[in-house]
């Protein structure tokens, strides 16, 4: 389960441009030295009188043990908070709750994992390379964006890979394409015995069904706009069926981020389906 | 000081950041008969200084609330508020019947603001009578010595009215107030931000008129206490509340920029009322209501209005 979460006013320690997108280190004991891959921190933004009143969500890229522990993240400006947030600078303070979410399972066994990022989703897999090379598991990584400065994390993804396939929309980088198309082709030459996944909710659903195609365990971590990232808002739901079969709206902040891809009802995200657990005239258990 | 409905989740949750069993009371979401699956999403849609949310109060029924939830509160000595919700007042009875012998509940508070099935969708807390009759068939459901308070919404013509009338019906303590109805919309996509087009407004965008609401049912019911909240972000928001008339303060949203927030503003009202130079909270109840000069109410008279 979850590392019970703490909340910490960070300093600043870095920032830095990589590509399209901003990192940001901040010393935050206590956070860092509880995080798992796959966890995330809650971002206060705007500063102490702002009216900007729900945190942001961020995964966490890098742990380093540095100051007593800083956490690395990285991210894209979307609008006013992510704005906020790339105006920061070395010193700046930074509220941050965390470690947030259920972290990615690991196989108790070495196996051969495929690691799938899209976009900035590629941050959260580095640290998961790791922990899984740690057990002695192979890594091959398949990142995909619209165009080459929106890929993360490539070099760093050939370092630590057996092999890494890139994919461009534009084909600036890597192949045209997306990783769904190239994701077949991997499996299969590295004869994968699980895959991870971390991106656009659009990119999860393809992966999972090219992971069910073979047959092979699929771990996605999903974004979902989130109000407190610490499960007690309820607006972050989406459905994911259970272990008895039944479809529950699941918050992807505590019972997620990360889930078994097959579990998620990706089509009816979005949606209460008819047949989820409490649906208008559906199913009472 | 409490939890806002449907805004401290389990209570598990803000556990791993304070000791829940120190609050006046946790207050649930609002508990409904049936399992509820709750509203699509997008549910939430941050605003000025506020939040727009559509939840559909998402919940796991009576049933599962009485095995899974409640038992947890419970054991851990947890002062707790069952918010119930429904949709006739045959279902609020029967929830309060069902929570009548569960241990461990400190006070029901009835969420008026759902939609009366039985008058085309019009909310409970819109409509004095339906609201009274609500409250009244709660109040003669509910063991004796558990207080029944009902929870208003500001969106009505005369709040004054509306809680008079549940007062009437036998209301104990008032709550006010739950969020009035907003919306916006995305100009990039063009469509409403949220799944439901509207939500209810929560956050300080909000606390003028929860203060007002309070000022007002303070100054006609000064014998009622009142649990006041909408936008209660610190000390002072809180210590604005029981100048206004509230005997209690709940905080809500700010849970979810601050899960501390309730420690913290516990501690700042304290700070607050000690450096006025109060000894009690009670002594500060309403007191913006009498000109300057008047000096604080004597005993007797506080007695009453904190009963
Ligand atoms: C588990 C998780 C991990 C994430 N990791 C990263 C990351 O590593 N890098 C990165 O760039 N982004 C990440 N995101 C997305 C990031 O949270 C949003 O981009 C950010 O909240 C947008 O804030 P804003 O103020 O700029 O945008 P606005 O659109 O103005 O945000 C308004 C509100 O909507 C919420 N919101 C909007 N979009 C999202 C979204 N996609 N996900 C969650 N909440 C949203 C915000 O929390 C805020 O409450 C992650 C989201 C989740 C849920
Ligand atoms: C996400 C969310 C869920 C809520 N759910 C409930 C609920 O189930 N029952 C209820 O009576 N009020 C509910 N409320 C209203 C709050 O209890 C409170 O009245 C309102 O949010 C104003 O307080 P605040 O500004 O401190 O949040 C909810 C509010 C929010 C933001
Ligand atoms: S973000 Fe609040 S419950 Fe998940």
């Amino acid at each position: 389960m979850a590392a019970s979460p703490v909340q910490v006013t960070g300093t600043v320690l870095t920032t830095r441009r990589v590509d399209a997108y901003h990192a940001l280190t901040v010393v935050a004991p206590g956070v860092a030295d509880r995080t798992r891959p796959g966890h995330f921190v809650g971002v206060a933004v705007g500063g102490p009188s702002t009216s900007m009143l729900t945190r942001r969500a961020f995964a966490i890229h890098d742990v380093k043990p540095d100051y007593g522990g800083t956490v690395e993240l990285v991210f894209t400006v979307r609008g006013p908070g992510t704005a906020w947030l790339a105006d920061l600078r070395a010193r700046d303070t930074l509220d941050l709750v965390g470690p947030l979410g259920r972290p990615f399972p690991l196989p108790r066994d070495p196996c051969t994992c495929v690691l799938v990022g899209g976009e900035y989703g590629s941050a959260s897999l580095f640290a998961l390379a790791d922990a899984l090379q740690q057990r002695g598991c192979r890594i091959d990584f398949v990142l995909g964006a619209p165009s080459a400065d929106r890929v993360f994390g490539a070099l760093r993804a050939r370092r630590m890979g057996e092999t890494t396939t890139l994919t461009t929309e534009d084909g600036s980088i890597g192949m045209r394409g997306k990783v769904t198309d190239v994701l077949p082709g991997v499996i299969a030459d590295t004869r994968a015995d699980v895959v991870y996944a971390c991106g656009p909710m659009a990119m999860l659903q393809g992966v999972t069904a090219v992971a069910v195609e073979f047959d092979i365990p699929v771990q996605v971590a999903v974004e979902e706009a989130m109000a407190c990232g610490i499960g007690v808002c309820m607006t972050c739901v989406l459905p994911v069926i259970g272990d008895d079969g039944v479809t529950r709206m699941v918050r992807a902040c505590t019972d997620g981020p990360v889930f078994r891809g097959e579990r998620v009802r990706f089509e009816d995200v979005g949606t209460i389906p008819f047949d989820a657990l409490g649906a208008p005239g559906g199913r009472h258990v | 000081m409490l939890t806002a409905s449907g805004c401290g989740g389990t209570g598990r949750e803000l556990a791993q950041f304070f000791d829940v069993t120190r609050l006046g009371a946790f207050v649930t979401r609002s508990i409904t008969m049936a399992p509820r699956a709750g509203r699509p999403t997008p549910r939430m849609a941050e605003t000025p200084s506020g939040l727009l949310n559509a939840v559909g109060l998402q919940g796991p029924g009576v049933e599962a609330f009485l095995t899974q939830e409640l038992p947890w509160l419970a054991e851990r000595g947890a002062r707790t508020v069952v918010s119930i919700g429904g949709g006739t007042v045959a279902e609020y009875t029967a929830l309060a019947r069902r929570l009548a012998d569960a241990p461990g509940v400190t006070a029901v508070e009835v969420n008026l603001s759902c939609p009366n099935i039985e008058d085309r969708g019009r909310v409970f807390a819109r409509d004095g009578s339906s609201a009274a009759e609500v409250v009244a068939s709660v109040r003669a459901a509910t063991r004796y010595d558990v207080p029944v308070i009902a929870k208003l919404a500001s969106d009505v013509a005369d709040i004054v009215a509306v809680a008079r009338s549940c007062v009437d019906g036998g209301a104990d303590a008032l709550a006010m107030i739950n969020t009035p109805v907003g919306m916006s919309v995305d100009v990039d996509s063009m469509r409403p931000a949220l799944a439901a087009g509207t939500g209810g407004l929560s956050g300080p965008a909000i606390r003028p008129i929860a203060v007002r609401c309070v000022w007002q049912v303070h100054a006609a019911l000064p014998g009622v206490p009142i649990i006041g909240m909408g936008g209660v972000t610190s000390g002072r928001d809180a210590l604005e509340f029981v100048l206004a008339g509230a005997c209690a303060v709940a905080v809500g949203s700010a849970l979810f920029h601050d899960p501390y927030a309730c420690p913290r503003i516990q501690r700042e009202l304290e700070e607050l009322l000690t450096e006025r130079g109060f000894d009690r909270l009670a002594d500060a109840v309403g007191l913006a209501h009498h000109p300057p000069g008047s000096g604080p109410r004597g005993r007797t008279d506080l007695e009453e209005s904190s009963l």
